[in-house]
């Protein structure tokens, strides 16, 4: 009785794996293409406009959400497939090293540029009005003052793991300002938001395009133009003792990032996620149905889908 | 008991023999290494040179595993790929079923697997399982020789059928079954009340609009919950059989559970891939140990009569295993069952991390959108699930033993299982012409998340004046000093103190253990900085949860009727994702250590309240009614009676909240800071398995020396009580 209920037992799991691996092995093409997804809005928007692209073409697309950094190992090692939206702000030092691990490849730059930098709502400039440039935001660091930063002013910093270092700027142009790091991208948004409902003065880090764009009235603090030297040369820019003292380039890249078997596996989809190509004010207008209109990220991919089928049918071809 | 009333007039410290001379050492001790600090500057600060590069040596670990080990041409890699592909079979059945539906072409594969399982489990008893056994095998070579070989059409059948009758794929269970179905196995296990409350939780997911993100969620508990309960199961059972394991597991599972979730993230990632099978392995690690304990805890307890009953009877050590001695604990295994459930939820929004699809991920897009009021109702959903769940496996739990084998025979005794299934049937069928029966329509969902979010907002707006003087002065004159000081101390002084503090609660093993471990994990590989900072947070976070939670937990003790409500909003403060307390700190309280201790303070206070309660409860009428009698005032009653009785009952409270805030830090560090906690964030760019499990294993070992210095000093004073 024992031997045949054990006999019972590993029959039926060598029987459900005979039958999953030739389905598996056969049905090669029909893998699931599967897209990440993170957590803010405009990415799972365009995320769900290739994969329904895909879809469409006979496809089958699957979504899985990933943490913004841990995802391109995830492409590197063909779990996931393809990044619609990799950012030069945060990412590129994992997506570098992902590239160059082998795994995982560069799929093309969108026209959309990035830009990060910091940022100010506007009724800021109602107390300080020369805020719109660095020299006149410094020269009215006290009322961004906290308790803890007194007397100087308060820059709420991007997350400490996004690998940028917001102190030594402020070292470098002796600004006035004290950088504090937060955890997230959502804690910005929630110190933005309060102090935005009680016309608090605050100064943030902040990018574009993003979803803050459509909710929050505000601009981005000019600072020195990059240029080459600002890195290297001690003499170049304002502070002649020092290197970086510069603002961030106005138009980083967002990139697409995808495994580097797609273009075996899947020729003609690997074909069209080369071609995927957004611009800013595209970007913006799928955000904006989301976060303002309030449909749900899939919605408004079909309704961008419609709304710019000469686009898709662009990539397609 | 006795010495507990002469007690009464006693200070507590006189009544530790020796204490004084305790109080001279440490005098002596702090004098000695600060002054050696001073002159000694290696004292003080660990240099740079003499860091061992533990996190890099782990790192290039990983990264070894990952592309090179294996045993000639079988790749560690290959073995662990095949761990999750299986692993990814059963997750792909229960989404097939719960919200998925079959596709034709994945039809025939489940088909033929299953069909032959089912009638095999129908029809053994009437047939005889051997012919059954040969019949089933025999199906399946057919129908796998036609799918391979023959190609008749046999094996494509299910699927040919139906395309005949027009049919695309099958759908999920509509979500009408799934709610009755909540309800039967309600009244099957405890009767009216738990199952209205079953349907209507799981019923109101679908009117939040929730359902198939919920069914998303489900189907990972439905898959990690049996796995860990298995696996727990065993390691228990080898615990109690071999002293060598013992000694090998006991402390990993202690340290499994110390380590913050998040750790596991990295190595998880590097060795399992990203998706749905890793998040559920990760899951499965944090949720197991306590079942293992449960079982461990349940064989030990068992009776020596039962056992000798069951070996005089002729029990193989086997039987008398799996049909004396497990059978008889059952309560305390399906408590571990209740608490792996549990547990699962918990890593619910983590596991969204590594690529678990469902509520965990949507509610991190709610809370990155700043819709908060989303983000609770996500939340929410996680918790109904959660208490479903638990109402369940504990009613499970408490029925007689006994009941079980029903006797009620024929269909009667299966009468809920044909009831399940003719629901099905009947809602499959009606779903043909009225669509609302598998799919709940959209119009008739309900959320109240808009007015959450502007409820909030105007509560920030107005009550920012208020809170704003309150956050600046506790963050300048409390915090800050306190975390200048934690920083300044000396790394010799801190090892000293908790060295001699252990010498003198535990004795010298404990001293070794203690600051061995905080030596290594922590002094030596750099991450000392981090880890004061870590001390310095929870330090603060856990003297507020103790000037909070033990008032009110006294509160409690008096009054039945403020008992209920807080018990109530401690088990919904515990189960609520954590996550979503932060968004309302930091509008209040802008990013900054405050934020960081009143986050952890929200989840961790609960333990100090029920321990306390608890404590106070449990102090014998007897005790009571003696202090009474000898004329205590009701303040007199509680400071030298109630107190220093349940103080044992209430440091392990204490000790409890340690461990949630520290288990919180790496949370919080979402707001911002530089502790331990944000290491692990750190290492999430680049994989650095090295430097995320270094900073979880610093966590788990300030756990670990709070833990082992609380329970002796307990054991020590319970003695001195005469309590066992």
């Amino acid at each position: 009785m024992k031997i045949t209920k054990l006999l019972a037992t590993s029959a039926i799991v060598a029987a459900s794996l005979a039958f999953t691996l030739p389905a598996y092995a056969e049905a090669e093409s029909d893998d699931p293409i599967i897209m990440v997804q993170n957590n803010w809005t405009s990415q799972l928007v365009l995320s769900f406009v290739v994969g329904k692209t895909l879809e469409g073409m006979g496809y089958t697309v699957e979504y899985a959400p990933s943490d913004s950094q841990l995802q391109f190992k995830a492409i590197a090692d063909g779990d996931m497939h393809f990044q619609v939206e990799a950012w030069e702000g945060s990412m590129k030092e994992a997506f570098e090293k992902a590239v160059a691990d082998d795994g995982m490849v560069d799929a093309g730059t969108h026209t959309a540029a990035t830009r990060e930098e910091w940022w100010i709502p506007d009724y800021v400039l109602e107390k300080c009005p020369k805020a719109q440039d660095w020299k006149g935001l410094d020269a009215c660091a006290e009322i961004f003052a906290t308790a803890e930063t007194k007397p100087k002013g308060r820059f709420v910093g991007p997350p400490a793991d996004w690998g940028k270092n917001y102190a030594a700027r402020i070292d470098a142009l002796q600004m006035n300002f004290k950088a504090i790091n937060v955890g997230q991208a959502a804690t910005l948004w929630a110190e933005l938001q309060s102090a935005y409902d009680r016309k608090e003065p605050i100064v943030l880090f902040n990018w574009t395009p993003n979803f803050i764009e459509s909710k929050f009235k505000g601009r981005f603090v000019d600072f020195p133009k990059p240029e080459k030297g600002c890195m290297e040369d001690k003499a170049w820019g304002p502070n002649p003792n020092a290197t970086g003292d510069c603002g961030a380039p106005h138009s980083g890249w967002l990139k697409k990032a995808a495994w580097s078997g797609l273009a075996e596996k899947y020729p003609k989809a690997w074909a069209v996620m080369q071609k995927v190509d957004f611009d800013n004010a595209q970007i913006a207008s799928a955000a904006l149905m989301v976060d303002v209109d309030g449909m749900s990220p899939e919605e408004a991919a079909d309704k961008w889908i419609a709304d710019n089928s000469a686009v898709v049918e662009g990539w397609k071809k | 008991m006795n010495s507990a009333v002469t007690d009464v007039g006693k200070t507590p410290q006189s009544s530790v023999p020796g204490l004084n001379a305790f109080w001279v050492q440490m005098a002596a001790m702090i004098c000695f290494t600060v002054l050696l600090s001073l002159v000694l500057d290696f004292m003080k600060v660990w240099p740079q040179e003499w860091i061992l590069p533990i996190k890099e040596r782990i790192t290039e670990f990983f990264t070894w595993l990952d592309k090179e080990a294996g045993i000639g041409q079988l790749k560690f890699k290959t073995v662990t790929r095949s761990v999750s592909w299986l692993l990814e079979q059963p997750l792909d059945w229960a989404e097939y079923i719960l919200y998925r539906g079959i596709k034709a072409k994945q039809l025939p594969a489940i088909f033929w697997i299953f069909m032959p399982v089912i009638g095999l489990a129908v029809l053994h008893k009437r047939f005889g399982l051997q012919k059954c056994l040969i019949a089933v095998a025999a199906i399946w070579a057919i129908t796998l020789a036609d799918n391979v070989v023959i190609q008749s059409g046999l094996y494509e059948l299910p699927r040919t059928t139906m395309d005949a009758l027009g049919i695309k794929k099958l759908d999920a269970l509509p979500w009408v079954v799934i709610v009755a179905g909540a309800g039967i196995l309600g009244h099957w296990i405890g009767g009216w009340k738990l199952a209205l409350f079953s349907a209507g939780c799981i019923g109101y997911l679908a009117v939040m609009g929730l359902w198939r993100d919920s069914m998303k969620t489900f189907s990972i508990v439905l898959v990690s919950v049996p796995f860990a309960v298995v696996l727990g199961l065993g390691l228990g059972i080898w615990v109690t059989r071999s002293k060598r394991a013992a000694a090998i597991i006991s402390p990993m599972f202690d340290i499994m559970q110390a380590t913050p979730h998040m750790a596991y993230l990295v190595p998880v990632v590097v060795l399992f891939g990203a998706g749905q099978v890793p998040a559920m392995i990760a899951t499965v690690i944090f949720a197991m140990p306590p079942m293992a304990r449960c079982t461990i805890l349940g064989i030990q307890t068992v009776s020596s009569d039962v056992q000798e009953s069951g070996r005089m009877s002729g029990c193989t050590p086997r039987q008398l295993l799996w049909k004396v001695t497990l059978p008889s604990s059952q309560r305390i295994l399906m408590l571990g069952v209740n608490q792996v459930v549990m547990q699962t939820l918990a890593m619910v929004v983590i596991a969204s991390m590594v690529g678990a699809q469902g509520l965990g991920h949507k509610l991190l897009f709610s809370l990155q959108q700043l819709r908060l009021g989303a983000a609770v109702e996500q939340g929410l959903a996680i918790v109904l699930m959660a208490v479903v769940l638990d109402r369940l496996t504990q009613a499970y739990a408490n029925r007689a033993p006994g009941e079980l084998a029903s006797r009620e025979t024929g269909w009667r005794a299966r009468k809920h299982l044909w009831l399940f299934l003719g629901v099905t049937v009947a809602a499959y069928l009606l779903a043909q012409f009225i669509p609302m029966v598998e799919k709940y329509p959209r119009a008739f969902t309900f959320t109240l998340g808009r007015n959450i979010d502007f409820a909030l907002r105007a509560f920030s707006k107005h009550a920012y004046d208020y809170i704003n003087p309150v956050r600046d002065f506790i963050t300048v004159y409390m915090l800050i000093p306190f975390r200048d000081f934690f920083l300044w101390l000396p790394w010799s002084t801190v090892i000293g103190v908790v060295g001699l503090a252990a010498y003198w609660l535990g004795g010298i093993r404990t001293t070794l253990l203690t600051t061995g471990l905080i030596t290594a994990v922590i002094l030596v590989s750099g991450n000392w900085e981090q880890g004061m900072l870590t001390l310095y947070l929870v330090t603060s976070a856990v003297i507020l949860c103790v000037l909070i939670g033990v008032p009110i937990g006294i509160w409690a003790s008096r009054s039945e009727r403020a008992a209920r409500p807080i018990m109530a909003t401690c088990d919904t403060l515990q189960t609520f994702p954590s996550f979503i307390y932060l968004i309302p700190v930091i509008m209040l309280l802008k990013v900054g250590d405050l934020s960081n201790v009143i986050a952890i303070l929200a989840y961790a206070t609960v333990p100090a309240i029920r321990y306390t309660y608890l404590g106070i409860k449990r102090i014998p009428e007897v005790t009571i009614e003696a202090s009474i009698a000898n004329g205590t005032t009701p303040l007199q009653r509680l400071w030298k009676v109630e107190l220093p009785i349940a103080l044992p009952e209430i440091m392990l409270g204490i000790n409890q909240t340690i461990m949630m805030a520290l288990a919180m830090t790496a949370i919080t560090a979402l707001i911002g800071s530089s502790d331990l906690g944000q290491e692990i964030y750190r290492a999430l760019p680049t994989s650095d398995s090295g430097r995320g499990i270094m900073a979880g294993l610093g966590i788990a070992v300030i756990g670990i020396v709070a833990d082992r210095l609380i329970q002796a000093w307990a054991a020590e004073r319970k003695k001195q009580l005469g309590i066992n």
